[in-house]
């Protein structure tokens, strides 16, 4: 192999070690340490100026004792599960949404689309947290839906949205919609119109055209929007310490609050190692729709 | 080789007590302020293998989407079979469509491709069975069932998408640009291909196509539209030695079209002078024409022969001068600047070996054609 070639390969995989392996293996080691009170706040630390027995001693310090810790309390656990039921159905709410929106953007005049589009990603303008706080402004009980349904007499009393997991629902969709769109969209956009006009001619109404032909051939695109919404989701934090009050268990919070309220660096660590090996599956399997996809378009 | 007795012509258009199979009744389609047709009628006969030939832009895939519903006339009717189309939508007519870009569906296999369309009708699974692998023998597909569009040639989606069309047994079959995607050879082969299965099965077939060759190849009939309007209908042989007007002489073939105008001469024949000082050309037409009468005269190049001498039993002969030749192997075609200036292609076959060839570039030469060679054309 040439050198050129090699620089070329080796940029991105520096990179990946650099800022992916490097911390994780920094947050895996924490994860076997055990807490102190101390900067950093964990022992042991690797003392390379002692030589070999630095070392040895440094792992020989080393235990599974947080993972055991975290078997055992059934919040970290029951927060595991909560996780992955808020992530699950937010998923399937925002392809619920989203498909619609990307087969809209798909059937518009050509000359639309770009706008409907720039429409999708124009949020991504204004920082998620504003956009986050604003829906507060929104959903809560003082706030313009509330008010709207009450001068409107539609309601007497303000409807409790804020601090429940539906508004963690809500937020979620919210924020992960264009993730969900934007891959459906381009797997319907590059389909080929006459696949729908053969099916109607061979019979199928344009019902039964959309379930036999346009709804499988754009699986690829409904895999991949659903990992790109379930992946962040599973590990959100932002979205349900804001929407969702203290009542929505999720991993995300739980890590928060260990690294900042508990300050127990070790136990948050092994979380987020968890997290992590939770992921490794959806990440997989993702990997393997996108390859998939890559061999028949070929 | 014995001539078919007039009996066994398939012309059912001469007959006028055949029924067509498809009626277009004064159709204009119009897409905001452009008319794709104009006022169109045609009669399309059963078993019929009809070509739609012209430019793009033209209006045949119009005409054709028209005929299969995803287009419906802005103005009069299309009849199928004696029924009137209007209101009917594309999926409950007799009709089936071969797509330019085959359309095949990517997630099934070639099995589940032809067997698409009789899924939906909820033919029974055994008869379902017999039929797709019917239409698998009749593409030479049987190899491919299993396999996805995407693990096949090109020349085999071309046949899968042929046998998907045709597994309903349509009553008619339009073909858009079948050939289109394929590369020269393939092509020809696929032209004989297509009249063997239009001929196994019966069907009607509807061909667009804007190749003049394979329309000719394999039509029995052959429509020239141009502008939304249909410029001549006939069979292949009469569009190509009787085309009707200078624009379907030109689009069909080669030709050379020298404009002049008419001496009226005895008999059926006319004078058409076309340049100064020079003998006018003789030509047979049936046409009443009016002295002074401006027209085209169109001839083939290989109606015309190139000689060294005048050839005198010949009655139209000019002398000129080769600028260029052609050399296709089995014929060459001779660019001839007249006197006049004007230029004429001449096409011989090449009987002698390259190296002994009669003529070669600057020589002069007499070109010569009968009075019947070329046609007389006022539009």
């Amino acid at each position: 192999m040439n050198p050129r070639r090699l620089t070329l390969i080796l940029v991105p995989y520096l990179w990946l070690l650099a800022l992916f392996l490097v911390p994780f293996l920094i947050v895996l080691k924490i994860s076997l340490s055990d807490t102190a009170i101390a900067i950093p706040p964990y022992i042991p630390k690797l003392d390379l100026s002692t030589g070999w027995h630095g070392i040895t001693a440094f792992f020989a310090d080393l235990d599974f004792e947080n993972f055991v810790f975290l078997a055992e309390d059934d919040l970290y656990w029951k927060s595991y599960l909560s996780s992955l039921r808020i992530a699950s159905i937010s998923t399937l709410l925002t392809l619920l949404v989203g498909y619609p929106i990307a087969y809209g953007i798909a059937q518009a005049p050509e000359e639309w689309r770009p706008t409907l589009l720039m429409l999708v990603i124009l949020p991504f303008w204004t920082s998620f947290l504003i956009r986050v706080y604003s829906w507060i402004g929104i959903i809560s009980n003082e706030g313009l839906l509330n008010q709207a349904l009450i001068s409107s007499g539609l309601i007497a009393e303000p409807i409790q949205i804020m601090n429940t997991t539906q508004a963690v629902y809500l937020g979620i969709v919210y924020t992960y919609l264009p993730f969900m769109i934007l891959p459906i969209y381009s797997a319907l956009d590059k389909m080929d119109v006459s696949l729908t006009e053969a099916a109607i001619d061979l019979g199928c109404s344009r019902r039964q055209a959309f379930w036999l032909v346009i709804l499988p051939l754009s699986r690829p695109g409904v895999i991949a929007g659903c990992f790109l919404v379930f992946i962040p989701a599973l590990g959100e934090f932002v979205i349900p310490s804001l929407l969702g009050g203290s009542d929505t268990l999720m991993i995300g919070k739980v890590l928060w609050e260990e690294f900042f309220s508990n300050r127990d660096w070790p136990v948050a660590s092994a979380v987020a190692v968890i997290l992590l090996g939770i992921l490794v599956l959806p990440i997989m399997l993702f990997q393997r729709n996108q390859e998939r996809q890559q061999e028949t378009d070929r | 080789m014995a001539q078919p007795q007039p009996q066994n012509v398939f012309a059912p258009w001469a007959d006028p007590a055949e029924k067509p199979l498809i009626r277009f009744e004064g159709v204009t389609k119009r897409f905001g302020d452009f008319v794709a047709v104009d006022d169109l009628n045609l009669d399309i006969y059963e078993r019929e293998f009809f070509a739609l030939l012209g430019p793009s832009g033209c209006g045949k895939t119009t005409l054709m989407r028209m005929l299969a519903g995803f287009e419906n006339p802005s103005e009069g009717n299309i009849w199928i079979g004696g029924q009137n189309m209007k209101g009917i939508p594309p999926n409950r007519r007799p009709v089936n469509m071969m797509f330019q870009s085959y359309a095949l569906f990517p997630h099934l296999t070639v099995w589940d491709n032809i067997a698409f369309g009789l899924r939906r009708e909820g033919m029974d699974k055994d008869r379902m069975r017999v039929r797709v692998d019917e239409m698998l023998r009749l593409s030479r597909l049987e190899k491919f069932a299993g396999r996805k569009p995407h693990q096949i040639s090109g020349g085999q989606r071309q046949r899968v998408a042929l046998a998907r069309s045709l597994a309903k047994a349509p009553k008619l079959l339009l073909l858009d640009e079948p050939l289109g995607a394929l590369d020269k050879k393939l092509r020809q082969d696929t032209q004989f291909e297509l009249m063997d299965i239009q001929e196994k099965t019966g069907t009607t077939f509807v061909i667009v196509t804007h190749d003049q060759e394979e329309a000719m190849t394999v039509a029995s009939r052959v429509a020239v539209m141009d502008h939304g309007k249909l410029v001549q209908v006939a069979t292949p042989a009469h569009i190509y030695e009787a085309p009707e007007t200078v624009y379907v002489a030109d689009f069909i073939g080669d030709v050379n079209i020298i404009e002049g105008t008419v001496i009226p001469a005895q008999g059926n024949r006319v004078d058409i002078t076309y340049a100064e000082g020079k003998p006018p050309i003789r030509a047979a037409t049936d046409k009443t024409l009016v002295p002074g009468q401006r027209v085209s005269f169109a001839v083939r190049p290989e109606k015309i022969l190139v000689s060294r001498e005048m050839a005198t039993e010949r009655t139209n002969a000019v002398k000129g001068r080769i600028e260029d030749i052609a050399y296709l192997g089995n014929i060459s075609t001779y660019h001839v600047r007249l006197d006049s200036g004007h230029l004429v292609s001449a096409q011989m076959t090449n009987r002698n070996r390259l190296e002994r060839r009669e003529f070669t570039w600057e020589d002069e030469v007499w070109l010569s054609w009968t009075e019947t060679a070329g046609i007389v054309l006022t539009e």
